[in-house]
């Protein structure tokens, strides 16, 4: 993934730490498959440069299924990119970039739990590797999602209707195209999906 | 694949063994900071140490982690001994149900300004 802040880092907080006011914190997860660009949204508005952080997992609990090539090794190192946005004196919110697959999640301790909601990054290119990460999104979490579509220069322009059909989403769940080396860009992405976490159905809430 | 590489399995003997926290309040996003009245823990690892001189300021358990290039999971150990021992306090209350309307509304707030 190319870093995109080259032309802002003077922009940044050099502080390392959060403001001694800030008493709440509360967290979106970026999900995706590798490559989409997660790291790259969160990096675009992050006030602190992307950390990254790393968990083992074994094979036994990799599955079979993501690993092509990687099968002969005993084990295996996730690494998670976060950036953080304090958005009130209070408040301060964290992005975590995870991959699409739950079982992923569960490497970082309640990584899942309380979460405003996920933005679903998706490259038109590879639709097919999102389609895990709605399935799980819907049925076994009941978290809010809104889905922004990573407009890679090389990839082919779909319509968005078109994509929420290819995709398959309920009809409230926002899709929006998204330019994640764009601050601005990233920013709506975000706030359409705390808008729809808003106003989601509070019988799905309780599904969490 | 910037996602993966090897790594030899981590030394989990820094948490005498244990893979789980005694508690479950703390997750990623939990805010940490020093409780700065506590004396200094009697015995203590060099990864306690490293935590409590990384939390002198508020900072989150993932991003302390990331900083002391340790894993988030062996973090939540060694940050709930320390808020057992007295020496850590949990900056941010821990919610178990969505996040509040109120609170999503300064979320919207925030991200506007940006």
């Amino acid at each position: 993934m190319v870093s995109a802040n080259s032309d802002r880092p003077e922009e940044r907080s050099d502080q390392r730490y959060v403001a001694s006011t800030v008493a709440q914190s509360v967290k979106i997860l970026i999900v995706g498959a590798f490559g989409v660009g997660k790291t790259t949204l969160i990096d675009s508005v992050s006030e602190i440069a992307p950390l990254r952080t790393e968990e083992t997992m074994t094979s036994a609990s990799v599955g079979v299924d993501s690993l092509a090539g990687l099968d002969d090794k005993s084990t295996t190192t996730v690494a998670m990119d976060f950036g953080r946005i304090t958005v009130s004196p209070e408040v301060v919110l964290y992005l975590f970039g995870t991959p699409g697959q739950r079982r992923f999640w569960d490497l970082w301790e309640g990584l899942a739990e309380g979460a405003v909601g996920a933005l679903v990054l998706v490259d038109t290119r590879r639709i097919e590797d999102s389609f895990e990460v709605f399935d799980q999104l819907e049925t076994r979490t009941g978290m809010p999602f809104a889905v922004a579509v990573n407009e890679f220069p090389d990839a082919p322009k779909y319509d968005l209707e078109q994509l929420r059909e290819a995709l398959d989403l309920l009809p409230d769940t926002p899709i929006i195209g998204c330019d994640a080396r764009n601050k601005e860009s990233s920013a709506h992405a975000l706030i359409t999906l705390v808008e729809h976490a808003l106003h989601f159905p509070a019988s799905q809430k309780a599904l969490t | 694949m910037d996602d993966y590489r090897d790594n030899p399995v981590r030394p989990y003997i820094l948490t005498s063994g244990r893979a789980h926290p005694s508690r479950n309040t703390i997750r990623p996003e939990t805010l940490l900071v020093v409780d700065p009245d506590a004396p200094p823990p009697v015995s203590a690892s060099r990864e306690h140490r490293a935590l409590l001189d990384m939390c002198r300021g508020v900072l989150s358990l993932a991003e302390a982690a990331a900083h002391l290039r340790l894993p988030v999971s062996l973090v939540v150990v060694i940050a709930s001994d320390l808020v057992d021992s007295g020496h850590l306090s949990i900056r941010s209350a821990l919610r178990h149900s969505l996040p509040s309307a109120e609170l999503l509304e300064k979320v919207l707030d925030g991200l506007r300004k940006l």
